[in-house]
């Protein structure tokens, strides 16, 4: 199939609709001018056999394949009912507006595509556009949907043939965006295929039962019946918070007892659980400034209530309310003044402002992003800090759920420019940031072939951004460099490109949150609580 | 006359009818979850670098203050200038800017032919040697179609090529996206040829909107003009039934979704509109999901 790909082709019985070519990538900027990406790995053809990767090639959704004829018009016929619920007020009063005015007002004038860092990144392969996705959904739902679609087909451009390889294919796209919602910003209309995105995941979760496991079973369920959706216990929990109590006093050689379940606390800390087990420290640093300013603050032991995570916001209304709801409901027995979100972007965008409208009556404790937080106790100085200690190159990436969503964009550049002295912007940042290539979940689906894609697609334009941010001369591996990443899942994703471009090695360069970068500098601690050596 | 002037009615009527339609349609769609997009420009003090009321410490004690003057101005230069088209894809704001300004200035034209035939109808005269209100409606009018219909012509002649020319945009493009195009260029062709060749002031378009206003019978028009006055017509009746109509939702998609982050407070109308929306049966089908019963009971616990 050519770069020109008609939206009407997903329909068309082949092996592999698109091809990524990683000759057609983007080069990197210095020091990786002459980086060869290899391909992306072909599935095993066992893998193949059962499940379909027609679309691409890539497999982070696992759409079984049917077995029969039979089968598939099945499916082809629950989907659209699952189309049907999609458009009606009873089903989908969460998002039935914008996805009515999405659908229906779109231009067709290919904007969105110069703004989206997957088409462009992998080389403009046209499967990806953001328009084909949004197009192929707004065509079957013009002919299938619209009284007089059928008859019009031809006229209107909605000739589109809704069999099996349509619908699967469609599924996984919806898995090809990271719902950054660039697109939406540079739409002259306001239509938002991130959106569009989201809704294709939910109806096929909502009504088809499909989503990938990383969300679904390994993500809310797993959140839902043990806790946390990394699957840490209650007990579990507290055996890492005891080993962060003694490696605190190691680091730094105070000694803090981290508040649990203190009922009438003013501030109920809500973590992502990543960090308990990926990233100690960030927790660590948290519980020393929240400590040293005096503040009232808990966290929670209950199940979920020490999870900020609700990887439903990506998927699923249903599986996104529940877990919000059983946030909300630890934040009300615990009787808190208010939450304050960790450093986690999806997090502060599924408690603070899609759970604006579901967070109810009593239920509804205010909620805070962190950012705020630490701005006070550091601009009003709160607590001290000598900057000295964080003279080194720092740049900082913006969450786009934290950023472009909800506009939290000035506090954490207010601390950085406070903190280090040698702080600089990447180009472009804040509202008009790029994804770190691990949004909508992308972070932590980690299996088959798509960490290749997307360290190669998805993340790449956030790498060269970060080497655009530092000199040639800093990007010398001896100078030690930090980049700051003040949310959990893109920590993880930025954590895995400079894994995979080996850049802590040839460049020097350190990733974490902005609370370690607070700690570093604190004079009420030791020094050296960043450890450069220690890459994890 | 009589057929010429029924087809203005029925354009007119359904026109206006589906136009409503719409509006209704997006106006009655349910209370949604926060969806909004930053920069939002009524953020006073933060909305040029895309900020929000969320940046404040314990943002909910606090008044918020809304610039609602900096949000008319982003409006402003968003309907007149397309400024998003400006900065985002300037290849199509050069057509897409002269065929929507002449569209406004068409808009305008009508709107004084309108005024004028009003004006008539009451006795006052509109032409080259009437009195001041009369003579400027005349002078206003011509200056205001001609403009708006070459620049709106140019502008769809524009567009129709882009479509066809760029190869990025070809696959996306249907008859009805090439139709559309040709059909606000034949419009405006006519239009400007008729009324230079038979009714350069626009006197006899006046006096026949002047007949539709007042439904009595149009006198006799010259043929090109009774051809520009069918078009003109068809054109306004087939709008609404298009995306082109785009102008109505654009209102919504920005003030009800791009620009809402009106948040929900204990005791609101917004708590109480959802209260009542999870009251509502949820038909979902999915194995996780206990189809049947009411969105408040389906959140409260995962099914067993």
């Amino acid at each position: 199939m050519s770069e020109h790909l008609r939206p009407k082709d997903i329909s068309k019985k082949t092996d592999r609709l698109v091809h990524v070519d990683p000759a057609k990538f983007p080069k990197l900027p210095y020091p990786y001018e002459d980086w060869e990406d290899p391909p992306i790995p072909e599935l095993s053809d066992a893998k193949k056999a059962e499940r379909d990767v027609s679309l691409d090639g890539v497999s982070n959704l696992v759409v079984p394949m049917p077995k029969t004829e039979a089968e598939k018009e099945e499916i082809v016929a629950k989907f659209l009912v699952g189309l049907r619920k999609l458009f009606s007020k009873e089903n989908n009063w969460t998002f039935l507006k914008p996805l009515m005015l999405s659908m229906d007002n779109c231009v067709k004038c290919n904007t969105c595509a110069e703004a989206c860092p997957i088409f462009q990144e992998s080389g403009r392969v046209a499967a990806y556009r953001p328009l084909f996705r949004s197009e192929v959904l707004r065509r079957i739902v013009k002919k299938h949907l619209t009284p007089g679609g059928k008859l019009t087909a031809k006229f209107t451009g909605n000739d589109i043939d809704v069999n099996w390889e349509t619908v699967s294919r469609l599924a996984q796209l919806a898995y090809r965006c990271t719902l950054c919602r660039r697109c939406a910003q540079t739409c002259p209309m306001g239509v938002d295929n991130g959106l569009l995105s989201r809704e294709i995941r939910k109806l096929f979760s909502q009504e088809l039962g499909l989503s990938p496991a990383e969300l679904h079973g390994d993500g809310t369920i797993k959140q839902l019946e043990t806790g946390s959706s990394t699957g840490l216990s209650p007990v579990a929990l507290m055996d890492l918070i005891e080993f962060a109590e003694e490696d605190i006093t190691d680091r730094t050689g105070l000694n803090i007892k981290i508040p649990f379940d203190k009922s009438g606390a003013d501030i109920l800390l809500i973590h992502n659980a990543g960090e308990f087990l990926s990233w100690p420290e960030n927790l660590e640093a948290f519980a020393i400034l929240f400590e040293i300013a005096g503040l009232s603050w808990t966290l929670s032991s209950e199940m979920v209530g020490y999870d900020s995570v609700n990887y439903g916001l990506f998927y699923d209304d249903a599986q996104y309310a529940r877990v919000t709801l059983k946030h909300a409901e630890v934040a009300r027995k615990l009787g808190v003044k208010k939450v304050v979100v960790g450093e986690c972007g999806h997090a502060h965008k599924a408690l603070m402002a899609i759970g604006d409208r579901v967070w109810l009556a009593e239920s509804n404790v205010p909620r805070e992003s962190c950012m705020a937080t630490m701005e006070d106790l550091i601009v009003n100085e709160k607590v001290m800090v000598n900057p000295e200690r964080n003279d080194f190159p720092v740049t900082t990436h913006d969450p786009c759920n934290m950023t472009r969503s909800m506009g939290i964009i000035e506090p954490q550049r207010r601390i950085l420019r406070k903190i280090c002295p040698q702080f600089r912007e990447m180009t472009p940042h804040g509202v008009h940031n790029y994804c770190c290539g691990g949004g909508s979940g992308f972070a932590i689906m980690q299996s088959h072939n798509f960490p290749e894609w997307k360290m190669a697609i998805s993340g790449r334009r956030k790498f060269a951004q970060i080497l655009e941010a530092f000199t040639k001369d800093e990007l010398k591996p001896s100078v030690h460099k930090y980049v700051c990443a003040p949310c959990s899942n893109c920590k993880g994703q930025i954590r895995d490109i400079i894994t995979h471009f080996d850049a802590w090695e040839r460049c020097g360069m350190l990733y974490g949150g902005l609370v370690e970068l607070i700690v570093n500098c604190m004079t009420d601690v030791r020094e050296g609580f960043i450890e450069w050596e220690d890459f994890h | 006359m009589l057929a010429v002037q029924l087809v203005t009615y029925i354009s007119v009527v359904v026109a206006v009818v589906a136009m409503l339609v719409k509006v209704y349609r997006y106006a009655t769609a349910p209370e949604h979850m926060r969806w909004e997009l930053y920069p939002v420009p009524h953020e006073k003090g933060r909305a040029d670098y895309g900020g929000s009321y969320l940046e404040e410490l314990d943002w909910w004690s606090k008044p918020r203050h809304s610039d609602m003057v900096n949000e008319m101005k982003e409006m402003a230069a968003e309907i007149i200038l397309l400024k998003g088209v400006f900065h985002h894809n300037r290849r199509v704001w050069r057509s897409s800017f002269p065929f929507h300004f002449g569209l406004y200035l068409c808009i305008g034209w009508l709107v004084l032919l309108l005024l004028g035939a009003v004006l008539q109808a009451f006795g006052i005269d509109v032409g080259a040697t009437a009195g001041g209100l009369g003579r400027g409606i005349h002078y206003v009018t011509m200056a205001l179609g001609y403009a708006g219909l070459i620049l709106g012509g140019l502008g769809a002649l524009g567009l129709f090529f882009w479509r066809m020319s760029d190869e990025n945009q070809r696959p996306f493009n249907s008859p009805m996206e090439y139709f559309n195009l040709i059909f606000f260029v034949i419009v405006a062709v006519v239009t400007v040829l008729a009324s230079a060749l038979a009714d350069p002031s626009f006197a006899s378009l006046r006096a026949y909107v002047q007949a539709v206003v007042t439904f009595s019978t149009a006198p006799a028009i010259p043929a090109p003009v009774a051809a520009e006055v069918i078009l003109l017509s068809l054109l306004i009746l087939y709008i609404p039934l298009t995306r082109m109509s785009h102008f109505v939702a654009k209102y919504f998609l920005y003030h009800a979704v791009r620009w809402n982050d009106e948040p929900n407070v204990r005791g609101s109308k917004i708590e109480k509109r959802i209260a009542e929306l999870l009251n509502q049966k949820v038909g979902w089908s999915g194995a996780h999901i206990q189809t049947g019963q009411t969105w408040g009971e389906v959140i409260k616990e995962p099914k067993k």
